[in-house]
């Protein structure tokens, strides 16, 4: 568990946040310039706050009013930068050993050939960083913060640096490390995907300010926090579990509180649990079934609230039996409709518009229902 | 050596020992003075700046007379260096190998600034995340990055000595086998009246030896470069 009560000023900017973030991954969204990295430097300890307090597991790490600011390397924090920060005179090795040398042999809860095996960096051992690529670069980065058998492990946009391609290859280890070794995760990200992606609950980071904490469904799905989120991204997180395929026709079948949904074939594994983004434009509503269409999900729902018309678009807030849809349509549909709160109604949604990148798997529940972690 | 005559040995020899302590002796200090140039910020560090370059500027004899002046047997620090310790600097090659290391500082200083200061902080910043102490990090991060810079300094350092001469004649003068060093033999042979053959040999020396000195230094700078990958 770590709490965060702190105040500091970088010139005219005001950074005042008031935090407490627990197991599993936690992303810190927001734009460039809301206080992100400011706020994980200062976890780290290598940025000072003016005022406040900092406790990691009940253990405090700064404390202003006692004068208490305990340096970076006692805080037990492990800390994964954007560009890797590998040291270029040590192999691969002996950068992953660097801060695990420092780690009292008792304390050592994280085995190195586990980190090796999970990241997938036996064969780089005996390299020097300047000839691995950017995405091997972040991996060594990662297990050597690892190693340290942190009590959290900060990642400041760790996958900012990288092409689609070599984010696809890293993003499942880091999925995999919190769960794997039991680590509580701080991810930094500017992200919506990556947030889909990792995190179980979400930070959003305004001008200095958090404007909203908790779960990330619950989060996307207010639409008061759509111009922070992304408008696009809003109400359109849901919790699926893949029931099967029907290659013949093409589909991947899933279900969610608000019953079966058929979405694009998709590489995924029966019985998985995954995170499903339905993007609002993608939306279309009915008052009643539509008879012979294309459109292959027609899930009854009911209008949850209508909201203003803003850029020339209406989001309308679906329950789809217990799940939060959105809606985005034109003025003119709203009017055509009479749509009220409480309205029952049918929501359209084509499986060819959710595509396998709108699917993340993602586990389903919890860090309590997470397996036991590998600790030897 | 039998191609050396004993006069050039000796020279020879003066001259590498006391390059070599000069640079050995100034190199700590000198990268401690680095440090600090590079990474601190404090008041009157403008002024310690230029106190450090002094003797880049100054003419050397002025350099040679301070040192006289003060480390002399009857400066004060030189009194108390000979009643505490038995340690005798004027007119001795130590003598000779301080005020090599007094001149040579300000180049050294700079070389290891410079390469300081290319260090990416980061990277310290990572090994404090990652359990290192201030001291730790600086010896097992900071340290083997700016190698490069502190072999620059030691050679520009070593160059600078050996070919010291204004400094060392006017505080430990000309002492064949203790303080005449090959500039200071090349001097003194040119002086003799048919010393030009001996002095041209002293001067093909001085040449070989810091040709020597630059190679070794550019061989030492491939490997450490290789060693960091770049």
């Amino acid at each position: 568990m770590l709490e965060i009560a702190v105040r500091r000023r970088q010139g005219a900017f005001q950074l005042e946040v008031d935090l407490a973030t627990g197991a599993g991954v936690t992303a810190l969204f927001g734009p460039s310039g809301s206080g992100k990295t400011s706020l994980a430097n200062m976890v780290a300890g290598l940025a000072r706050p003016d005022q406040g307090r900092i406790t990691l597991d009940g253990r405090p790490l700064f404390d202003g009013a006692a004068r208490l600011d305990l340096p970076p390397e006692r805080r037990r924090i492990g800390y994964v930068f954007q560009e890797g920060r590998l040291f270029p005179h040590l192999s691969v090795r002996s950068n992953l050993i660097f801060g695990q040398r420092r780690v009292p042999a008792a304390e050592r809860a994280v085995p190195f050939d586990d980190v090796v095996a999970v990241l997938g960096i036996e064969a780089l051992l005996e390299r020097r960083p300047a000839r691995l690529s950017g995405g091997e670069k972040q991996r060594v980065a990662i297990g050597r913060a690892l190693l340290t058998s942190p009590r959290l492990l900060l990642m400041d946009e760790p996958l900012a640096a990288l092409d689609a391609a070599r984010k696809a290859e890293i993003l499942p280890f880091i999925a995999a490390l919190s769960r794997h070794f039991a680590t509580p995760i701080l991810y930094v990200s500017h992200s919506m995907d990556e947030v889909l992606q990792l995190a179980d609950s979400l930070v959003l980071l305004q001008n200095g300010q958090v404007a909203a904490h908790g779960p990330v469904e619950e989060l996307l799905a207010r639409p008061d926090l759509a111009p922070l989120t992304g408008r696009g991204h809003a109400g359109a997180v849901l919790r699926a579990t893949v029931t099967a395929h029907d290659d013949a026709a093409g589909v991947t079948r899933l279900a969610f509180a608000g019953g079966p949904l058929l979405v694009a074939r998709a590489p995924l594994t029966p019985g998985q649990s995954v995170r499903v983004r339905i993007a609002a434009r993608d939306v279309s509503l009915a008052l009643d079934p539509p008879g012979r269409v294309s459109i292959q999900n027609c899930l009854p729902a009911s209008v949850v609230r209508v909201g203003p018309a803003e850029d020339g678009l209406v989001d309308v807030l679906l329950d789809c039996g217990g799940a939060r849809l959105w809606s985005q349509i034109t003025p003119l549909a709203r009017d055509r409709l009479h749509l009220r709160p409480g309205q029952p109604l049918h929501a359209l949604i084509k499986a060819a518009t959710i595509a396998a990148g709108d699917i993340a798997a993602k586990e389903g529940a919890m860090p309590c229902a997470s397996p036991s972690p590998r600790r030897t | 050596m039998p191609v050396l005559t004993p006069l050039e040995r000796e020279a020879l020899h003066l001259s590498l020992l006391v390059s070599g302590w000069a640079v050995a002796g100034s190199l700590p200090p000198g990268l401690l003075a680095a440090w600090v140039l590079a990474r601190l910020r404090f008041p009157g560090k403008t002024l310690l700046d230029g106190l450090i370059h002094l003797p880049l500027v100054l003419p050397p004899v002025v350099v040679g007379y301070a040192l006289l002046v003060l480390l002399g047997l009857n400066g004060p620090i030189g009194a108390r260096l000979h009643a505490w310790f038995g340690i005798t600097l004027a007119f001795t090659w130590k003598g000779a190998a301080v005020a090599s290391a007094v001149v040579a500082f300000p180049l050294m200083v700079r070389a290891m600034r410079l390469s300081l200061e290319s260090v990416d902080s980061g990277l310290e910043q990572a090994a404090r995340t990652l359990g290192c102490g201030p001291l730790r990090t600086f010896f097992t991060v900071t340290l083997p990055l700016v190698l490069p810079g502190v072999l620059t300094g030691a050679i520009l350092g070593f160059a600078r000595s050996l070919s010291e001469f204004g400094a060392t004649i006017t505080f430990v003068s000309d002492i064949p086998g203790e303080t005449r060093t090959l500039p200071i033999a090349l001097y003194a042979l040119i002086q003799t009246p048919d010393g030009d053959a001996a002095a041209a040999r002293l001067c093909v020396i001085s040449i070989v030896v810091a040709l020597a000195a630059l190679l070794a230094s550019d061989l030492l700078a491939r490997r450490l470069k290789r060693q960091l990958g770049g």
